[in-house]
């Protein structure tokens, strides 16, 4: 893929013919089998069963209040913290069940990471912010190598430049897309195996979002990365893979390219033509 | 020119709104006026409390000091050499030889001494009795050079400058406390003394300064004129101290429990409207609670500062979890999200991000349930804090009064006209701390909010 040039990708059709991938050939990296999700008596997803796949961009697509979220919540097991959340079903991460109670949800969110849809750093420096999770999970050994784990992530998310010399000034003083850069730095500063990113971009103005989606595209070659998003050109752009949710139902799933160009499904039709939403 | 937009008509709608706009108007001013007018009543009864305070209170920080020229005269003072130590002479025995001498030494006439030195400041030949002109002095002052002469037996037959207090009822009488029109028989001070006194101060010899024995005595029933808050003050801070080692961590750990980890549940919502409800309770019920449990059950001894401190902690307890409780409901849950998104624990999420951000609020709350706890009165009557106890106490075990106690008690003394003004000046400085409490909490607040 080709990088992007100010926010002029933004604005485009979408952008289906980015890299064909073969998504066949992939290892599937997390497998779900008949999810539902009560919310009390409310029951906000019936059932849905998904295979996603290694190092590569899937996005969910989807109405609002059509289960995206949810579903994404599952899969670090986020709706844990949920007063009255219920899960069924299985998720499998490498074959492994994560709701498996013998399971530790610390080493799952370890592996498992996430950036949410407002930027949401911690009222710390901005070191700090990105050292947080090695250090809670013990990754670095000395403080020189806790310097590199810190400077890799920074630069990564292409927030190195502008924050080098200001790492102990708080994170919070930053701006709102410099915010979410710091957040998925500090996400992919545990090494994480998946990386979920709901509505990352919802917050910011088209250029950050370029930022970002170029980002999210270097990243797709070490991580496997689900993201959640209310722009159909976005999910064109950046995901190989594509979901598409309507009433907590999965309605369509496959290629990206597939389901932009000719979507088997008339709901989904309906959806990225603009027609529900 | 004309004006264009004056000749269209207005539209319906406009018209409308306008109407509607005067009525909205008119309860905005009205609400303004209303709430204008709260804060000036209750700015107003405060001010008029303060004023009362200061102006009873101030004068009780001056009071008459009599300088007098003792002269240690070996006639009255009929005692031996202190005993020296002689060789072979055990410690034990030593000792008990300086206390039969110090028991002697007491034995003597003081207030001969005391007289004298009065008579030698009178005019010669002032013709007033023994009895009435040792009105003038506080009662204190003949223990005074008692001390003075223990201290320094080397003082026999020498003169020297001391100063005492003069009476309560001298102060009353130079301050203008007592009216000088009274008949005789209403005045607490006879007509010679009276006149003596007001010799004393037109000539200097009684002059006024600043009230320290107010800050560094005790309470006295014997020498009003010398009591003072000392031990108030100590056993108020005992009292503090032990509120704050106890209730702080037991209310801020009780909270946390229950605001982050407790599972919500029929029991938690129980607990949850108790402490709702213990908040509620009266203090003196407290109190009562406190007497049954510490003393009557546990044995702790009566009157004592610890047992005060923890029937204070059960009070401020309910205070200070549902102000903590509120500080951590008030973090945002994106705050939460971030921490667990990133693997915290919930313990590491709390104490690493949570109560960060809070400590601010839990420390305000803290600090003004403390200065609550300092200005409790009716739960320390109860378990014997108001004795009348006339020395430091050096443990929180001893017995001792609270500064509120002790403005109870002062404010319940016969002797109305001096008290007055001591109480008034034991409010004064009750009110110091809490303000000085509730400032240190401003300033933490502000201090830390600018760090976070
Ligand atoms: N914490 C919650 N408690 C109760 N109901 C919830 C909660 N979170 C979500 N829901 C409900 O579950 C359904 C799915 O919500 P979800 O947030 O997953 O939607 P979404 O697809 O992410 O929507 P959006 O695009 O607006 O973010 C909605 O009907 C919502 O009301
Ligand atoms: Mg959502």
């Amino acid at each position: 893929m080709d990088t992007l040039t100010g926010n002029t990708r933004v604005t485009q059709s979408p952008d289906v013919t980015s890299t064909p991938v073969e998504l066949s050939k992939r290892t599937t990296r997390l497998t779900a089998r008949d999810v539902t999700v009560h919310y009390g008596s409310k029951q906000a997803l019936h059932g849905i069963s998904i295979d996603i796949p290694d190092r590569a961009v899937t996005s969910f697509i989807g109405p609002s209040g059509c289960g995206k979220s949810t579903f994404l919540r599952c899969i670090n097991r986020m709706n844990d913290t949920i007063e009255g959340a219920k899960v069924g079903g299985t998720i499998k991460l490498d074959g492994e069940d994560i709701y498996d109670p013998s399971l530790d949800v610390v080493e799952l969110r370890a592996r498992i990471g996430m950036v949410f849809q407002k930027p949401n750093p911690f009222p710390k420096s901005i070191y700090d912010n990105v050292a947080y999770g090695p250090r809670i999970h013990g990754l670095a050994r000395s403080r020189a190598e806790m310097d590199e784990i810190v400077h890799s992530s920074l630069r990564k998310a292409g927030l190195w430049q502008e924050v080098k010399d200001r790492l102990a000034e708080p994170g919070t003083g930053l701006s709102g897309g410099q915010q979410q850069r710091l957040c998925i730095a500090r996400a992919i500063a545990v090494s994480p195996e998946v990386i979920l990113m709901d509505e990352p971009c919802s917050a910011l103005d088209p250029i950050a979002t370029a930022i970002i989606e170029e980002l999210i595209d270097e990243l797709r070659e070490n991580y496997t990365i689900v993201i959640v998003t209310h722009s159909m050109q976005q999910a064109a752009r950046v995901s190989q893979k594509t979901a598409f949710f309507h009433l907590g139902n999965l309605v369509e799933e496959g290629n990206t390219s597939d389901i932009f160009t000719n979507p088997r499904n008339k709901q989904t039709q309906d959806y990225i033509t603009g027609r529900i939403g | 020119m004309t004006d264009v937009t004056a000749s269209r008509p207005l539209s319906e709608r406009t018209q409308l709104i306008r109407k509607n706009l005067r009525r909205r108007h008119m309860s905005e001013t009205i609400f303004r006026a209303l709430g204008l007018l709260a804060i000036i009543v209750a700015l107003g009864f405060v001010a008029l409390l303060f004023a009362d305070i200061l102006r009873k209170g101030v004068p009780a920080f001056t009071q008459s000091n009599l300088h007098l020229t003792a002269t240690f005269d070996p006639e009255i003072i009929d005692v031996g050499p202190p005993p020296g130590r002689i060789a072979g002479q055990s410690e034990a025995e030593f000792r008990a030889a300086s206390l039969k001498w110090q028991r002697e030494v007491a034995m003597l006439n003081w207030n001969k001494v005391v007289e004298a030195s009065l008579r030698a400041l009178a005019p010669a030949g002032y013709e007033i009795a023994a009895k009435d002109l040792l009105t003038i002095p506080e009662t204190d002052a003949r223990h005074r050079l008692r001390e003075m002469f223990v201290a320094d037996p080397s003082l026999l037959g020498q003169t020297v400058k001391v100063d005492v207090l003069a009476s309560a009822n001298a102060d009353n009488w130079i301050k203008g406390n007592i009216d000088r029109s009274l008949p005789d028989s209403q005045q607490q001070l006879k007509a010679p003394a009276r006149a003596l006194i007001d010799q004393f101060v037109s000539n200097g010899t009684i002059s006024m300064g600043f009230a320290w024995s107010l800050l560094t005595n005790v309470d006295s029933r014997a020498a009003p004129a010398s009591s003072g808050l000392l031990g108030a003050l100590v056993g108020s801070l005992y009292m503090m101290l032990i509120v704050i080692v106890l209730a702080v961590p037991i209310g801020v750990a009780a909270a946390i429990y229950l605001e982050e980890f407790a599972p919500k549940s029929r029991l938690t919502d129980f607990i949850e409207v108790n402490i709702n409800n213990l908040a509620a309770v009266p203090s003196i019920v407290f109190g009562l609670l406190g007497a049954a449990v510490f003393i009557n059950y546990m044995h702790l001894p009566i009157s004592a500062p610890l047992v005060g401190g923890l029937v204070l902690t059960l009070m401020t307890l309910p205070t200070i979890i549902i102000a903590t409780r509120g500080a951590l409901l008030g973090v945002s849950p994106a705050l939460r999200q971030a921490a667990l998104g990133m693997g915290a624990s919930k313990t590491q999420m709390v104490f690493h991000h949570v109560l960060p951000v809070t400590f601010p609020s839990i420390l305000t709350a803290t600090i003004i349930g403390v200065a609550h706890a300092l200005g409790e009165t009716a739960p320390l009557l109860l378990i014997g804090m108001k004795a009348f106890v006339a020395s430091v106490p050096a443990t929180p075990l001893d017995q001792a009064t609270a500064l509120p106690v002790q403005i109870y008690l002062w404010q319940g003394n016969e002797n109305r006209n001096f008290f007055e003004s001591h109480t008034a000046a034991a409010i004064m400085v009750l009110l110091v701390l809490m303000i000085a409490l509730n400032g240190i909490a401003i300033f933490l607040r502000s201090r830390l909010e600018r760090r976070a």
